[in-house]
């Protein structure tokens, strides 16, 4: 347990979301082990697991814009009196529901927040830490983390936009965002930008169509496109035994692939996919009726928060956006890819995004590209995953570019410029 | 009265019935509120009722035989239809339960009674029959020795309505493990459950409710359900497209065969080269089966045959195939009916088949098979003797003939379809759970092979002592709040809290919930005790630690290393406050508010015989 203390925690320094050495896990089975040695907080930590009982738990000080989303998000929490933050997102608030924020950091605190829910906002010393408890792996701990963090930054952006068009924004605010955005920029100088060069396709077998999936996988993660523990990459792929639908594991690392890839059966004879990503049911759908032979699916985060942002603050719909909008949204990018925002919930329930999504993309000659209203964006591709990747890329650009036009053009008064 | 609100309280009804079967007599008590929340109900109300009698032999007419719903059985929270029975188990001499589904809980709560405690022995095969308030014994000698199908087309006849649970021949003939069978396809399964109704007298109950449960705050409650539908729709293995909801249970063969941890030639071996043909897709091209499930259940996980037999679940499939070498699917199949027919747990029937085969080397041909199921669940027909010595377990069978180690058992209680060496976690749950070898006491299986919530290294055992104890504690108060535990494989007590606190108006965290699980837990550990369970019982089968499993290149399949078994299994114990000895301490029992046992004497657990 404790290399993979040292682990996550290095994972989460890496992917910029904390400073390196600082996330601090402790983790116990009989005995307790920490990620590293001398850290302030391990009184604290150390009562906190021992009073949960719990197998893992983490605190972890996010840096940059996601500090500062986290941290207005939860002094606006505990200045309201809620005591928690409800995810903007919907693949958040499924498995997390809602992210109480605690004021101070000291053991009863934090024992009270996660013996309810798996992760928690600490508000300590003006700054914000999030707090996560595993009972089975650290592993839980960074993935609940992760998510908080994309939930706030997500959550926040998207509050911003919607209180600008119900004209409840404040200066204060407007000034804290102005900071923000700042540090945005700056964070943002750490991604890479450039298309990289991943393996062309059409792939020559079983081994090729894997190694292209743990590539683009791993990608997908490095652009910062979403974090490792969520998103699906699959392609169609002919083999011996008949053709196969590859597709990455329910709860497996982006940007960890190997190993990690369910071999389907086109023909449905067999059950071994029964590990395989809970989006399973609409990769099948989307290849089933277009011409589609791989699909990436990240959790950009702009793209994400546009597909929040609508104009029709009076409609009769409001509350049921994420699963039951019924009018057809979506955008052009400046490079001409048509992409719609449909509703559609996690799996395949009777909102569910496998009924969706497919029509979606597979209208006309089949589209690039789809987003799911607040989750994330699927992207096709007809040979390999360059054209996806690309997508991915192009519209998430697109999105940060627009989402800001449109605060600049309600912060000015007029209405947001109107493309499509 | 139809309509009517139970009891002051919300969530339970705050009664039980207690019926006599030896003077015929019953009454109603109250359940006080502090066992209420100490137990909430299930298998913790069951453990609380069982606890002092716990050393009383099967057949000693004092033996509690408890069928208990839970807070949220009844209302609106997903899955929670389940009833718990409880007593002690004449198979294995541990404390002995099973979880039902079906509505028999449901009704039972809504006929006002968070559960009934039956003792004594009726002198001649009788029925329990409740309908709201009216309760009633009825002679039933005219059901005995019927197929459970034929009990349940008798008793539907003059009871359109409301649940029934009837045991079969097997729980009259003295099988070990006789099952109950709960509104005909549900079955409670383990642990010879319906060996004890057998020796009751106690044929079959039929519950009909027309009350409802109080809800304190139906809003919320509102709010809970959608939180946890939400993650049943984003489970796999619940709702995707190779999940539970499409192929039942069975979705987890074809996994099991990949992952080299199918059970075959009594656990000699982890793969079994034909499973391709005898998989989900298999009985779903053949049979073409129609979905049922149990109340208020988005899953429905249950699958009967156009020709309306049930379709095996996937223990069933496994044992009734790769386990005994057999590749014909309809084999399986008619196995598994007869099981139902007869009353007979399928898990155990195909362990004992099994270790019979390899003992003797005897192939079992499909006339064969019957006959001995037959002769294990009735005690005629052409194997009847052999069926009968069967039919007290692979343990007793194997032992004497004098080779104890060919059977596939954990304290008894023959194991699942999973093999223990392709998963680390699992081999400590199986060896340490409370009721002998199940997987449903832990499942490490969720995460060791399902990646939920997070997945782990299955061939390690780090981490694993306190995962195992962690999965216990919840799975107890599942089976106490009762929830079926197919849904701990998405959700878990951070939601069914948010129910739980909704339905009676109590405040309550996840936390809260697992600390009653740990209670509940730990009695179950003290009466083990007190019948001289200790470390020596919680252990696997040698075969484990010596031989390895069917591995592939890509796949090696090692002994479980012994060593660090034994490390894993004494971190458990001081994680769960036991000796390492592995037994309970006066000072655990006291802070979680244990009554520490009077010195009484343990006895075996069956009928004259040793546990
Ligand atoms: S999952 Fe299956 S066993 Fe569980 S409640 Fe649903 S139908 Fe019943
Ligand atoms: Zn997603």
């Amino acid at each position: 347990m404790t290399d993979f203390a040292v682990k996550y925690a290095a994972k989460l320094a890496g992917v910029g979301l904390c400073a390196e050495g600082e996330p601090f896990f402790v983790v116990q089975d009989a005995e307790l082990a920490f990620s590293h040695a001398g850290d302030q907080r391990q009184g604290v930590a150390v009562a906190a697991i021992q009073g949960l009982g719990a197998a893992a738990l983490l605190i972890a000080r996010p840096i940059g814009a996601c500090q500062m989303t986290v941290l207005a998000l939860a002094e606006e929490a505990l200045a309201s009196g809620a005591g928690f933050v409800v995810p903007g997102d919907c693949e958040t608030r499924t498995f997390l529901h809602d992210l109480p924020v605690v004021r101070g950091l000291d053991a009863p605190g934090l024992i009270e927040a996660l013996s309810r829910r798996k992760g928690c906002i600490v508000v300590a010393d003006g700054q914000a830490l999030l707090a996560a408890a595993g009972s089975v792996s650290p592993e839980q701990a960074f993935v609940t983390a992760s998510s908080m963090a994309f939930a706030c930054f997500v959550a926040y952006f998207a509050k911003h936009l919607r209180d600008l068009r119900a004209g409840t924004m404040t200066e204060a605010r407007r000034a804290v965002f102005a900071a923000i955005r700042a540090q945005l920029d700056q964070d943002m100088a750490r991604l890479p930008g450039e298309m990289p060069e991943l393996l062309p396709g059409p792939f020559a077998d079983e081994d090729q169509a894997r190694a292209a999936m743990v590539q683009a996988g791993r990608f997908v993660v490095e652009y910062g496109l979403v974090d490792s523990s969520f998103g699906n990459v699959s392609c169609r792929q002919m083999a011996p035994s008949g053709e196969l639908l590859l597709i990455s594991q329910t709860g497996s690392s982006l940007d960890e692939l190997g190993g990690c890839i369910d071999p389907c059966r086109f023909d449905g004879a067999s059950c071994v996919g029964l590990t395989a990503s809970s989006e399973l049911t609409a990769h099948r759908a989307i290849y089933d009726g277009g011409p589609a032979l791989a699909i990436l699916h990240g959790h950009p985060r702009f793209a994400v928060i546009l597909s929040m942002d609508c104009e029709r603050l009076d409609c009769p719909g409001l509350g049921e956006c994420h699963r039951a909008c019924a009018t057809p949204r979506g955008f052009t990018t400046d490079a001409g890819l048509d992409i719609p925002i449909v509703p559609g919930e996690v799996g395949t329930g009777p909102f569910g995004l496998c009924n969706t999504l497919p029509p979606a993309l597979n209208q006309g000659q089949g589209r690039p590209g789809a987003i799911v209203y607040g989750h994330g964006l699927f992207a096709t591709g007809a040979v390999d995953f360059r054209a996806a990747f690309a997508t991915l890329l192009d519209v998430e650009r697109f999105s940060r570019e627009e989402y800001f036009r449109r605060v600049a053009a309600l912060d000015a008064g007029a209405g947001p410029p109107r493309r499509k | 009265m139809p309509g009517q609100l139970h009891g002051q309280c919300h969530g339970w009804t705050g009664r039980i019935l207690l019926v006599d079967l030896s003077t015929g007599r019953h009454e109603t008590r109250d359940l006080p509120e502090d066992v209420r929340a100490a137990f909430l109900g299930g298998r913790g109300l069951g453990g609380y009722f069982l606890r002092d009698f716990a050393t009383l032999p099967c057949d000693h007419p004092d033996l509690p035989l408890t069928i208990a719903s839970g807070p949220l059985t009844g209302t609106d929270a997903p899955a929670s239809s389940f009833c718990h029975i409880t007593t002690r188990s004449p198979l294995t001499g541990t404390v002995g339960d099973a979880s039902a589904g079906g509505r028999l809980g449901a009704e039972l709560k809504r006929a006002g009674f968070d559960a009934l405690v039956v003792t004594g022995r009726a002198a001649r095969p009788c029925g329990i029959e409740i309908s709201d308030d009216e309760v009633r014994l009825t002679d039933a000698a005219m059901l005995s020795g019927l197929p459970t199908h034929d009990v349940f087309t008798r008793l539907r006849q003059r009871l359109p309505h409301g649940s029934l649970a009837a045991t079969g021949p097997a729980a009259e003939s003295g099988s070990l493990f006789a099952t109950l069978l709960v509104d005909l396809y549900h079955q409670a399964g383990r642990c010879g459950v319906g060996r004890v109704f057998g020796l009751k007298n106690l044929k079959y109950l039929a519950v009909r409710g027309r009350g409802a449960v109080r809800v304190a705050d139906p809003a919320g409650l509102a709010r809970a359900r959608e939180d946890i539908l939400r993650l049943v729709n984003a489970s796999p293995a619940l709702m995707g497209q190779q999940g539970f909801t499409n192929f039942g249970t069975g979705s987890l063969f074809d996994l099991m065969d990949a992952r080299r941890m199918m059970p075959t030639d009594n656990f000699a071996r982890t793969h079994f080269p034909p499973a391709g043909e005898l998989n989900a897709h298999a009985y779903h091209t053949r049979y073409h089966p129609l979905k049922r499930g149990c109340e208020g259940c988005p899953v429905d996980c249950k699958r009967l045959s156009a020709d309306g037999r049930p379709l095996p679940e996937c223990d069933a499939m496994s044992h009734f195939t790769a386990l005994i070498g057999n590749d014909m699917i309809e084999l399986a199949m008619r196995a598994n009916d007869f099981c139902a027919c007869l009353g007979l747990d399928p898990v155990s029937a195909g362990v004992a088949l099994a270790c019979h085969r390899e003992l003797t080397g005897e192939a079992l041909d499909p006339e064969r098979v019957l006959e001995l199921l037959l002769g294990m669940g009735k005690g005629e027909g052409p194997a009847a003797r052999l069926g009968r010595e069967l039919g007290q377990g692979a343990a007793r069978y194997a032992g004497a003939h004098g080779r104890p180690e060919l059977a596939m058992c954990v304290k008894g209680l023959e194991l699942p379809a999973c093999d223990p060496r392709g998963a680390y976690g699992l081999a400590l749950a199986y060896a340490v759970a409370t009721h002998g070898g199940s997987n449903l006491r832990a499942n490490p299986l969720s995460h060791e092979v399902l990646r939920k919530p997070v997945a782990t290294d299955r061939f390690s055992f780090s981490g694993k002592a306190r995962s195992v104890k962690l999965a216990e504690d919840a799975a107890a108060a599942a089976d106490s709040l009762t929830v079926c535990a197919h849904l701990l494989l998405a959700t878990g007590m951070e939601e069914y809290a948010r129910a739980f606190a909704a339905v009676t108006g109590q405040t309550a965290t996840a936390g809260d919930l697992l600390a009653c699980g740990a209670r509940i837990e730990y009695q179950e550990r003290l009466m083990n005790a007190q019948n001289g369970f200790s470390a020596v019982a919680d252990d696997l089968p040698a075969r484990f630690f010596a031989e390895p499993g069917s591995g592939s290149p890509d796949i090696p399949v090692p002994p479980v290393p012994r060593q660090e078994f034994l490390a894993a299994r004494a971190a458990y114990y001081r994680i769960r406050g036991l000796t390492p000895d592995g037994l309970p301490t006066r000072e655990m029992a006291a802070r979680l508010g244990l009554p520490w046992p009077d010195g009484s004497p343990a006895q075996a657990a069956g009928e004259g015989e040793g546990a």
